[in-house]
């Protein structure tokens, strides 16, 4: 008894966690495009000429069928990658993804030989 | 292995310090340039006047282009007009004008008091070509070579200098 | 006139701080282990001098004696008092200012507090302090003069940059500044202690109050700076992993680590080094971050004009500063025998550390990178929430649990006994995740850690608290500060996943519908106002679900002196939620672009955070009460 209301529970639970639906939100593309006229913002937060232009650009992509990422690289083969708030995963860009894993993998394994010395 | 140690933190430390030094004198401003060096992009632009487009492939093959953006709502344009004028002089230069974001009526009074130097002109009222071409800001033009190359890019007016760099890429 | 004097001062400034230098340096060699009162009168003088001297500066904002270049550049007769007076250090020079009051300040009150320790040590500290203070009024008299003269005199002034013309400005750059300048102090003091090889557990109580301290403040200081970008930058974010908020979040990392591993050098005589490097990557950090900040290399969207001479003066002090601190450490490095065991207070002390220094590094890494790339290979890169949101949230989920662990976790040695607890309150916050889950929105599977995880925080943090009343020993500012912290996570998490934002171009009398949400724009109104004009608009949003009406009215600002265009968000505030609005003109157009969003429990994100202060300064009274 006491596993099948688990296994309902469960089950309910990781429908609902896989169950969300994939859609493009205009949104989060606009908050990750720098808005090159403008100091530090970004598209979404924006009203600037440039701003409203990007925003009607990435609305006809989305209609396209582009996927976040094509979008991205869209505006950044126009504009630079400067345009992208996302630094694109490349051999340039390889020491900002790693180095926080590898700094955070070292003090572990420090942390772990000062305990295991004494032991 | 302390002499290591202190070997490679001390050149860290020249080496942080030397490009933050570096980057004190470099120019903030940010240009567009990616697109630089690359052959023009597909489009498709309406004309202002009649009806179809201009595409990539109507570039003419051995003649350079000037894409020019503007509109009559833009100051800096009226300032850029002149050297505008001056270059539809040029034999072997053609000026594509798109007329940015702009009413109809505006803009040909615009080019009825100042004159017409586009050899072709066409219309992006709602601005979305301009993304094709890295626009940021108007006016901004862009030269294309006899390869269909994009070769230099001007962000904002421009001016007696760049009309003289413009005559001597063309030559 | 006004100049003349401001000058003066900071030139006596300057000798007074080169005779404190002088005497305490003669006065190292006497036998006597007191130290003399001259050295006492002297710095006494020094914080009063500097004081004076911002109050004339303050005085030339008051009568806008435009014959100063700073008063010119950054105020206008027009501006009301209360901005003229704040606007005396919402500028560069204004502000390097105050960066001095503070340094001089921790100084004088530094030496009377600590007159148990020994005199070598308190006197190097001071001849520290007083060379980091000396080398800023150096910086101010040669490049950042806030009492430079103008001839011919203008006759009136440029403006305050309008979004600075806030209650805010008031408080945020003196918070943050008691903040991260007060680290100084602790910067001296572990120079001094290297020197001197004062490296007793006593060191600890010379530096661990101006820890909290600067801690609270800059805590504060960050709090106030992100509410004010929240409702003046018209974005509805609070927090946009902008260069400037980087800078001041990063000494703050390295004070919460500090902080933490101050308590096990403290009871156990352990770290004695790292927390000498955490006293000296603190300040490091802030004048790193003024670096970036004032010399224009980063592009922010708080902007303080740049000029790249002052960029080189900061630069070269930072160097000496780094120098000399390697230098320092590497001489006087010696290995510590450490005896840890898994289980024990100092390990779970150290794992606070070991995800501060990860925290730190990225946003640091984050923060500069985009100069690296720039000048290296020509070629300039963002990087911005995505990359920061990617790497750091997922570690706070891991984070969290030890956050909740550890507290509980005895010195030296820890049977666990409570896996059981854990587990039931793991149980507790797995169904209290799916309730929200369930009854109200589903979420994506990093967010339904991160809410798992603030709850596992909360409940253990509170049922500590419960168990301690029982005892009747009670550390009331740990339990306030760590459960505030996972209110904090709980309340953004929530924030994140149940905001709307939507975006509207409309025109007037023009009403759009969504979710279950109407919204109208009744009217515009234009009104004058002394210093500008502004378009008002009313707009009114319906809920149609439980029929809740508001009127919101955000505003257009045209403001004269310098001319600008702000926009001005209209937020309606309640315990559950914020609604925030933002409207902008289309240029060309009499369309108009509105951006509503609903943010649900805003206050309660401000509110942990005092509570996290209020924890912080709890302890500084207790330390207070019985040192």
């Amino acid at each position: 008894m006491k596993l099948k209301i688990f296994l309902v529970f469960f089950m309910f639970y990781t429908q609902s966690l896989f169950g969300i639906e994939k859609i493009i939100d205009p949104n989060t593309i606009h908050k990750n495009l720098r808005c090159l006229v403008c100091q530090g913002q970004s598209i979404s937060d924006s009203n600037s000429d440039f701003a409203q232009t990007i925003k009607l650009v990435v609305k006809d992509l989305i209609n396209e069928g582009k996927t976040e990422d094509e979008i991205y690289s869209f505006m950044s083969d126009k504009y630079g990658e400067w345009i992208v708030f996302k630094p694109q995963l490349n051999a340039q860009n390889s020491l900002l993804w790693i180095l926080p894993y590898i700094a955070l993998i070292f003090g572990g394994f420090f942390i772990f030989t000062l305990v295991k010395k004494r032991q | 292995m302390r002499n290591t140690v202190k070997i490679i933190i001390f050149v860290i430390f020249f080496f942080v310090i030397s490009v933050f030094y570096i980057s004190l004198n470099r120019e903030t401003n940010y240009n567009t340039s990616s697109l630089i060096n690359k052959e023009v992009p597909q489009f498709k632009i309406a004309y202002f006047d009649k009806n179809g487009s201009f595409t990539k492939q109507d570039l003419i093959n051995n003649n350079y282009t000037l894409i020019n953006f503007w509109a009559s709502w833009c100051g800096p344009c009226r300032v850029e007009h002149p050297v505008l004028m001056k270059l539809s002089a040029e034999n072997n230069l053609d000026i594509l004008g798109v007329n940015f974001k702009d009413k109809k009526e505006l803009a040909r009074k615009f080019l009825k008091d100042l004159g017409n130097p586009y050899n072709f002109l066409l219309k992006d009222f709602e601005g979305k070509q301009s993304v094709i071409f890295g626009i940021y800001g108007i006016p901004e033009s862009i030269i294309i070579n006899n390869e269909n190359t994009i070769i230099k890019k001007f962000v904002g007016p421009l001016s007696i200098d760049d009309y003289k760099e413009i005559k001597e890429i063309i030559k | 006139m006004l100049s003349n004097l401001g000058n003066s001062i900071l030139f006596i400034s300057v000798l007074v701080s080169i005779s404190i230098i002088y005497l305490s340096n003669k006065n190292l060699k006497t036998s006597n282990n007191l130290i003399i009162k001259n050295i006492y009168q002297l710095s006494l003088i020094q914080s009063t001098l500097i004081i004076f001297c911002f109050f004339t500066l303050i005085a030339a904002f008051i009568v806008s004696d435009f014959s100063l270049v700073t008063v010119y550049q950054n105020s206008h007769s027009m501006k009301p008092v209360f901005y003229k007076i704040a606007g005396t250090w919402g500028n560069h020079e204004g502000s390097l200012l105050l960066w001095v009051i503070i340094l001089t300040i921790f100084s004088f009150l530094f030496l009377i507090y600590n007159k148990d320790h020994p005199k070598k040590f308190r006197l190097i500290t001071l001849i520290i302090q007083n060379i980091l203070i000396l080398g800023f009024l150096f910086f101010i008299l040669f490049n950042s003069n806030p009492f430079s003269s103008l001839s011919p005199i203008p006759s009136e002034g440029l403006g305050l940059n309008p979004i600075l013309q806030d209650p805010a400005l008031a408080i945020h750059p003196p918070l943050l500044y008691i903040g991260f300048v007060g680290s100084s102090i602790y910067f001296s003091a572990a120079i001094a202690s290297l020197i001197v090889n004062y490296s007793e557990k006593s060191f600890s109580f010379s530096i661990k109050n101006w820890v909290l301290i600067s801690w609270c403040f800059q805590t504060l200081g960050i709090l106030v700076g992100s509410v004010w970008a929240y409702y003046e930058l018209g974005w509805g974010g609070f927090w946009f992993w902008d260069p400037v908020e980087n800078a001041s979040l990063l000494p703050w990392f390295a004070m919460t680590a500090l902080l933490h591993s101050i308590i096990v050098f403290e009871k156990r005589n352990l770290f004695y080094f790292w927390v000498i490097i955490l006293c000296l990557i603190t300040f490091i950090l802030s004048v790193t971050g003024t670096f970036l900040v004032r010399s224009g290399i980063l592009n922010s969207v708080h902007t303080f004009a740049s000029d790249p001479t002052r960029g080189v003066y900061i630069l070269l002090f930072l160097s000496l500063m780094i120098f000399s601190s390697i230098y320092l450490l590497f001489k006087k490095y010696k290995k510590e025998n450490y005896s840890l065991n898994q289980n024990s207070k100092e390990t779970f002390i150290l794992i606070n550390n070991w995800f501060m220094m990860f925290y730190l590094i990225t946003v640091l890494l984050g923060t500069i990178y985009p100069i690296f790339t720039d000048a290296l290979t020509d070629n300039k890169i963002s990087v911005g929430p995505p990359f920061y949101n990617a790497i750091i949230f997922p570690i706070v989920v891991i984070f969290l649990i030890f956050m909740a662990v550890g507290p509980r976790v005895k010195w030296i040695k820890n049977r666990f006994e409570d896996i059981k607890v854990y587990s039931f309150i793991l149980a507790g916050s797995i169904i209290l995740n799916v309730l929200i889950l369930v009854f109200i929105k589903s979420y994506s599977i990093l967010s339904n850690f991160i809410i798992i995880s603030a709850l596992f925080l909360i409940i253990s943090s509170l049922k500590d608290g419960v168990s301690a009343l029982q005892k009747n020993r009670f550390d009331l500012a740990r339990i306030i500060s760590h459960a505030s912290f996972g209110f904090l996570v709980l309340f953004i998490g929530l924030n994140h996943i149940f905001s709307i934002e939507k975006d509207y171009n409309i025109k007037v009398g023009e009403t759009k519908n969504f979710e279950n949400y109407s919204i109208k724009l009744e009217k515009l109104d234009l009104k004058d106002f002394p210093n500008y004009k502004a378009v008002i608009g009313t707009l009114e949003i319906n809920n149609n679900f439980s029929n809740e009406k508001n009127i919101l009215k955000p505003e257009i600002r045209i403001y004269d002196n310098p001319k600008t265009l702000t926009y001005e968000a209209s937020i309606k505030t309640n315990l559950l939620k914020d609604y925030y609005l933002t409207m902008s003109n289309i240029d060309r157009s009499d369309y108009y672009n509105i951006k509503f969003q609903k943010k649900p429990l805003m206050i309660w994100i401000w509110i942990s955070v005092v509570m996290i202060v209020t924890g912080g300064f709890l302890r500084l009274f207790k330390n207070a009460k019985y040192s």
